[in-house]
């Protein structure tokens, strides 16, 4: 009987669950029917896992923040916007394969995303191939531009040169160690930077260069070396191309040899608000960072903002940081220009772009450039005890990002111009596209 | 208190002469000058004061000057209390506030106390340079402090600066000093000022070269070198040879300085692989979730922290002690689990073993980033790890001594463990012939279990110790699971010394080849020796013998 009992209840429950899971299945394809005819999809392509998920995070939910304000405002052309969130895991392959599903399989109008350079160059491609857009919200090192991708992000001008043209006014440094994690980053703005100390007067042997792998935590010897290098009798700073994890045992090391701002300031191109919260920042008073954005600056539109995303993510306390910014930035351009050709075509959309303006959060308007950079102000801070910067000096006026960078002998006569030559590396010289580089 | 010198007296100045007992240092800003203000009425001293609150660098950079030369009392206080970030400034009222180390607040002009700061006042702003100015005054201000330790610490930044203003005093100060080492360093620190004075003799020169020799150090040597072209023939001479055998000096400590740093590094590797010499080296389980038992320690530490931080702040330097036993107790219990749950079905079979616990470790990996976020967790530092000492020209760390004499307190208990106790010698008896074990009547299994708890929980207390030099964050053990099997394959699989021996010889090498080939090659060059030694040696350096390496 006790059989007989389940087995009704079984076929009563197999009934049941049959047809719920048809009503479902239906209910869930008219569903995504309607959600597909009435929404602008935007994909979202940042690691939310492996070894960048540090950073990466944030901008993931700074892209759904920006997405979740603009669809309060009624979305874009009428339309709500839905974001299509993937994760590349921090293997770069992988950000090739996703970028391709998100463009072929969820039809994305737009993708937000990348980090690492080599990331970027991986899902160059892809974007190429399917004809799509790509924001890129992260300093970089230049020598690039592509017809597909509009980078945020500051190029080596606009952050490296002028953090060394401020410390060698400023603080009169003729001594100069570059120190940077081993990948192309690091090594391109350091040959740059090699190449503008020299034409500045700067002799080779007071330029110390020294990589390390990623993740690096013994710093000791470096340190030491970095000591050693400064006690020649004149003024020494460091400039740190050092790129994630690896800065927070480097500072430590610094506060624990005693190495004080004062005696040798380091000037850090990857080191913001949010790698600094993993750290005890009162040995580090001082210390300064190139940045073209500080949550610290006092202007209403970064005070709306910071509001705005706290918030947002639930948490009084989280922090904002440079490449937030270029999100919000390369947002508020993408949005502007799919309104000004009411299209969200890839080809329309990218002619539309150059000339587009946006506030900035910093009481400036980015405009974004032929050469498919923007321009933006670029900010010295130093590094205060609660973890957030004070701005010690600014730039008078935006600062136009350059694709290619001067210093470079390889490069100098090269420019991007996608609104008149239609050419990512058009040769001035030769007056021909297709220099150095792709 | 020494009197003060007839014609450097204090003639107007409204200053009680208890005030004047409390802060000896206030003389020496008297001494300075013969200039004086009187507080209250406004003259250059409250100009300067107001000069503060125009959140300006250089106006903020002619005060500090202006204060620190003004021989007003208020000098000290003010330029403390703005290298302590105390002093605020109230852009719209012009005027400007100390707060009291002990929080009472005074108007700086006037020194007159005030009830709360205004709404509108903030910190005045230093930038690097100031804080060099500022440091340089405090010096001078210090020099005649009670404490002999802040006279030594402003002679040293008067050798920094080499100020001539500093010169009278050092010299009146110079005079009457009893303490050893404060002699010493203003002797230095005169010297200093000497050897950058124009119109000192060449005699004083030359004496003073022979002072800053005997210094020996890099701030020594930076002092030398900096010194420009412009010096008689004779003190140049004296000046080169200086530097050359302060070059040589340096050389020397720099190879003692190698050793104790890859005494440093090896006491991590060791302490890293100690806990994968057990479960690989003993066990022979190939555990690619070694590392983030590492981590579950390190996060151990963390969630103590906190704990400690917002219910109990008194017992933060207590705070790693705590997390050790803590560490070792989750990390080993995790351990447990694992090899009950998953390593237990697989003994004998490397190859699943290796791909189960690899998927194990992103497991893990993924469950902390998402119960704590993919971001860095702050991990403090107690007081006692903060910090460095001075061993003739070499910097010790504290954090790197601590966690050395931690790793061989480990590994000797460690040690003891498996040769003292019932356990220990079950754990043997098993890993060294396991049917015999059993037939002995051992419950092999539940040692099995045991022994990987072990390993797992040394691992965790490994955590707690590189919480300290390292970031907590999801990926720390990652970093760590390549140089532990590095060590415990090249100092010899199941051999606890071969282990130890292993991760200094592999941490000293590195670190004399860093200086040499750079951080990258150094660790490839390293990589490269182990193939090598590994193709000669395929054991290890000490490799098992006897039948135990058949089993």
């Amino acid at each position: 009987m006790l059989t007989q009992l389940t087995h009704d209840i079984a076929t009563v429950s197999r009934r049941r669950w049959l047809a719920a899971t048809a009503g479902l299945v239906l209910g869930l394809a008219a569903f995504s029917n309607a959600k597909a005819q009435e929404t602008i999809k935007v994909g979202v392509l940042h690691s939310l896992s492996g070894t960048m998920a540090i950073s990466e995070t944030t901008l993931k939910d700074t892209v759904l923040f920006l997405i979740d304000e603009q669809n309060k405002k009624g979305g874009v052309l009428g339309k709500k916007l839905e974001a299509v969130v993937v994760d590349p895991a921090s293997n770069w392959p992988l950000f090739a394969e996703k970028a391709r599903e998100l463009i072929t399989k969820d039809k994305v109008s737009v993708v937000f995303g990348c980090w690492t350079s080599v990331s970027r160059k991986s899902v160059l491609p892809v974007f190429k191939e399917l004809n799509s857009i790509l924001f890129y919200p992260v300093q970089y090192e230049g020598e690039e531009s592509e017809r597909n991708v509009f980078y945020t992000g500051a190029a080596p001008n606009q952050q490296a040169i002028p953090a060394v043209d401020y410390l060698m006014k400023d603080e009169k440094v003729k001594r100069w160690v570059l120190a940077g994690t081993d990948y192309v980053y690091p090594r391109t703005t350091n040959k740059i930077l090699e190449a503008y100390l020299k034409s500045k007067g700067v002799k080779q042997e007071d330029i110390m260069i020294n990589y390390t792998p990623f993740g690096h935590s013994d710093w000791q010897t470096i340190v030491a070396d970095i000591k050693k290098f400064g006690s020649a009798g004149k003024k020494t700073a460091v400039v740190s191309t050092i790129n994630g994890d690896a800065n927070v045992p480097f500072y430590k090391e610094l506060g624990n040899q005693g190495i004080k701002a004062t005696d040798i300031p380091v000037v850090a191109f990857s080191v913001g608000e949010e790698e600094l919260a993993g750290i005890d920042t009162k040995p580090l008073l001082g210390h300064l960072a190139a940045w073209n954005y500080f949550q610290s600056i006092k202007d209403p539109a970064n005070e709306k903002f910071i509001k705005a995303w706290q918030a947002y993510t639930k948490n009084p306390k989280r922090v904002t940081n440079d490449p937030m910014e270029a999100h919000v930035i390369g947002f508020e351009m993408w949005v502007k220009a799919v309104e000004k050709v009411k299209s969200t075509d890839p080809d329309k959309v990218i002619d539309a772009l150059p000339g587009i303006e946006a506030k900035n959060l910093t009481g400036g308007t980015s405009k974004m450039l032929p050469n498919h950079h923007i321009t933006k102000p670029v900010f010295i801070g130093e590094i205060k005890a609660n973890g957030q910067f004070d701005v010690v000096w600014k730039t008078p006026g935006l600062v136009a990002g350059d694709a290619w960078s001067k210093e470079l002998e390889g490069s100098k006569d090269l420019i991007g111009d996608w609104v008149g030559k239609k050419c990512g590396n058009y040769n001035t010289k030769t007056n021909k596209c297709g220099g150095q580089g792709s | 208190m020494p009197p003060p010198s007839p014609h450097y007296s204090c003639r107007g100045c409204i200053v009680s002469a208890n005030f004047l007992d409390r802060l000896r240092a206030v003389l020496l800003a008297i001494l300075l000058t013969t200039a004086f203000a009187v507080p209250a009425l406004a003259g250059p001293f409250e100009d300067a004061v107001a000069k503060f609150a125009n959140d300006d660098f250089s106006d903020t950079d002619e005060a500090i000057g202006a204060v620190a030369a003004s021989g007003n009392p208020l000098a000290f206080p003010i330029i403390s209390a703005l290298q302590e970030g105390r002093l605020s400034a109230d852009p719209d009222t012009k005027k400007v506030f100390v707060t009291g180390s002990d929080g009472k607040i005074i108007d700086a002009a006037t020194g007159a106390a005030v009830d709360k700061l205004p709404d509108s006042a903030a910190a005045v702003r230093l930038n690097n340079r100031l804080r060099r100015a500022v440091e340089a005054a405090v010096g001078s201000l210090t020099l005649l402090s009670p404490d002999p330790a802040k006279r030594i610490a402003a002679a040293q930044s008067v050798f920094k600066s080499h100020e001539e203003s500093a010169l009278p005093v050092i010299d009146g100060a110079l005079a009457k000093e009893t303490n050893k080492a404060v002699k010493a360093a203003f002797t230095e620190a005169r010297a200093a000022i000497l050897l950058y004075k124009a119109d000192a003799t060449e005699v004083e020169k030359l004496e003073a070269v022979a002072i800053v020799k005997a210094k020996g150090d890099q701030e020594a040597m930076a002092l030398l070198t900096g010194l420009g072209n412009e010096l008689p023939p004779n003190v140049a001479r004296a000046v080169t040879s200086a530097i050359a055998s302060i070059q040589s000096n340096l050389a020397t400590w720099s190879m003692v300085q190698n050793a104790w740093y890859g005494l440093s590094l090896g006491s991590v590797l060791l302490l890293a692989a100690i806990g994968l010499a057990i479960t690989f080296g003993v066990m022979g389980v190939i555990n690619m979730a070694h590392g983030e038992m590492v981590m579950l320690g390190a996060y151990t530490t963390f969630v103590v922290q906190e704990v400690i931080r917002t219910r109990y702040p008194g017992l933060f330097d207590y705070s790693l002690l705590i997390a050790v036993p803590l560490a070792f107790l989750v990390a080993g219990a995790i351990g447990v689990l694992i090899e009950r749950g998953i390593i237990r079905f697989l003994y004998g079979r490397p190859l699943e073993t290796l791909l189960a616990t690899w998927g194990l470790s992103l497991v893990l990996q993924q469950a902390v980033r998402t119960m704590f976020g993919p971001t860095n967790r702050e991990v403090g530092n107690p007081s006692w790890m903060s910090g460095a000492f001075e061993v003739g020209q070499i910097t010790i760390t504290y954090n790197r001594l601590w966690i050395l004499c931690f790793t061989l307190a480990v590994f000797v208990i460690l040690l003891a463990m498996l040769r003292y106790t019932a356990l220990g010698l079950e754990m043997r008896a098993v890993t060294q012939n396991r049917r015999m074990a059993a037939s002995m009547g051992i419950a092999t299994s539940r040692v099995d279990a045991l022994t990987f708890g072990l390993g797992s929980g040394i691992a965790g207390i490994a955590g707690v110790a590189l919480s300290q030099i390292d970031n907590v964050s999801p990926n720390l053990g990652q970093s760590y699971i390549i140089d532990s099997f590095m060590v415990v394959v090249f100092g010899g699989v199941g051999n606890l010394w071969g282990t130890l021996v292993g991760a200094f010889t592999l941490g000293i090498a590195n670190k004399f080849l860093e200086p040499v080939a750079g951080a990258v090659l150094g660790k490839i060059a390293i990589l490269v020796l182990i193939i090598l030694f590994i193709q000669k040696r395929p054991r290890g350096l000490f490799a098992l013998k006897g039948r135990a390496v058949e089993a």
